[in-house]
């Protein structure tokens, strides 16, 4: 119950602040309307690190107490930030398009570090279903996350230094509507986004933890159901040929 | 710090292994550096004749042959071992893990160093470039980057060796997390080339360090979760 009046409550928020976004605060200046994709920008980027943080901390906390509870909440974490992340640059993309001139700059650390977190997390999905034995995923899961997640530092780094070295041109990033020295509207359209998107997410993680607790209930039925069945077929295996025997 | 030495041999031995079947079964001459000889030529012709279009690429498709050649290096040194059983027999001798780590990981390193040690004369040959004034900063990148990609192969080989998928697993979970390796080296490799004119060779390597440390560790610290059956 209190779980459905957060997806209302979140439900309501976004939409609110949404349209606040869309019709209520003015064009960028600069930017024009293109600027507006930055509220649904920059929150759905943030949740992407948060959802992946939560999957690696979760990871470690596994590794420690060996409880599956806390590797359903480092699959919420992974499939949540998945999400989040892959709509992070197709949104980055479409605003990119007007304001940049092209859908893809390379030098640019934020970027190339998303579609690289992107590429970590999707294999950290596809690792998780190829493999059966829930506490041996659990396990594994968990260091590959732990490995996913040092890394993004160094790959932020080496783009970084890519640039920097390279002494590239200098181009208008994304962050500058977190700027301080914005109108204090744009902030707070920005925050107020943030917030309720913030609120979806913790929704979604909720409902996702729930769902993997529910799947592997399942499995551990039709675990529990196989080894019925295999033990009935070996009884009925040895019965007729008793009998066969009794009628020769 | 007896430990540390007993530690040490462990590893030692462990590599020595790896290296002995990795030699008698001639895998490395007879398929990888086959294999990436001609990825190279391969490059050669999907950028066309060009040679200072090719010259110019030369570092990054040298470094690319290697992590290709990375992924069947690692691939198969766990994958040997893990068919007959070797692998839990491994696991189960009361030694560190993070032991096992390393010997394994210093095979494949060396491995790597041979095969990137063959590459950089076909790479010259091919792409007509000149490799005389370069070759200490090209061997410095080439054993860290090397050291880096066995680092990390040998953690995902472990990661993905039990598993039906592993050919198309390892890579997929590998390439992402050797980018920036492979954007320091090919960086590194470039300038040596260039003759360091700005300087930069010494950041790049460092850069190859760092992360050669921090794979190393994390790789050594959390082996031991994949022997656990």
């Amino acid at each position: 119950m209190g779980t459905r009046i957060l997806g209302a409550v979140a439900l309501l928020a976004v939409a609110g602040a949404s349209a606040y976004a869309l019709f209520g605060v003015p064009p960028d200046a600069n930017q024009g309307e293109a600027q507006r994709i930055m509220y649904v920008h920059v929150p759905s980027a943030w949740l992407g690190y948060l959802s992946f943080g939560v999957t690696a901390l979760a990871g470690i906390g596994y590794l420690w107490k060996r409880d599956l509870r806390l590797d359903a909440v480092a699959l919420a974490g992974a499939e949540i930030g998945v999400m989040f992340t892959a709509f992070t640059i197709w949104a980055g993309m479409m605003w990119g398009q007007p304001v940049w001139g092209v859908f893809w700059q390379w030098e640019d650390p934020r970027l190339t570090t998303t579609a690289l977190l992107l590429a970590l997390y999707v294999g950290y999905l596809l690792f998780r279903r190829l493999t059966d034995d829930p506490h041996r995923r659990a396990a594994r899961a968990a260091v590959v996350g732990i490995i996913a997640a040092v890394d993004i530092p160094i790959v932020h780094f080496s783009v970084e230094w890519w640039r920097g070295l390279h002494q590239g041109p200098t181009i208008g990033s994304p962050d500058k509507v977190l700027n301080p020295s914005a109108p204090p509207l744009f902030v707070i359209t920005l925050l107020s986004m943030l917030l309720s998107f913030t609120l979806v997410w913790l929704w979604l993680m909720i409902r996702r933890y729930q769902l993997a607790r529910i799947e592997w209930q399942i499995e551990e039925h039709g675990r529990l159901g196989r080894l019925t069945a295999a033990r009935r077929a070996s009884r009925a295996a040895v019965a007729p040929s008793d009998g066969a025997v009794e009628r020769a | 710090m007896n430990s540390l030495l007993a530690d040490a041999a462990v590893a030692w031995q462990v590599a020595r292994k790896d290296a002995l079947s990795e030699l008698r079964g001639r895998y490395l001459a007879g398929s990888t550096l086959f294999f990436a000889a001609l990825v190279l030529l391969l490059f050669g012709f999907a950028l066309g004749p060009d040679s200072r279009r090719l010259a110019e690429a030369a570092p990054g498709l040298l470094w690319l042959a290697i992590v290709f050649g990375s992924l069947l290096t690692v691939a198969r040194l766990h994958q040997l071992e893990a068919e007959d059983g070797a692998l839990d027999e491994l696991a189960r001798y009361p030694v560190e893990r993070h032991a096992i780590f390393l010997g394994k990981a210093l095979a494949a390193m060396a491995a790597l160093v041979v095969l990137g040690g063959v590459l950089l004369p076909v790479v010259a040959i091919l792409y007509g470039i000149d490799l005389a004034g370069a070759w200490l900063a090209l061997l410095a990148a080439l054993l860290l980057g090397a050291a880096g990609l066995a680092a990390v192969g040998t953690f995902y080989a472990g990661v993905t060796v039990r598993m039906q998928a592993r050919e198309v697993l390892l890579p997929l979970l590998m390439l992402p997390v050797v980018a920036p390796l492979l954007l320091a080296a090919v960086k590194a490799t470039t300038v040596a080339l260039a003759g360091d004119p700005f300087g930069e060779l010494s950041a790049w390597l460092q850069l190859l360090a760092v992360f050669d440390v921090v794979m190393i560790v994390a790789g050594a610290v959390t082996y031991g979760h994949l022997l656990e059956e």
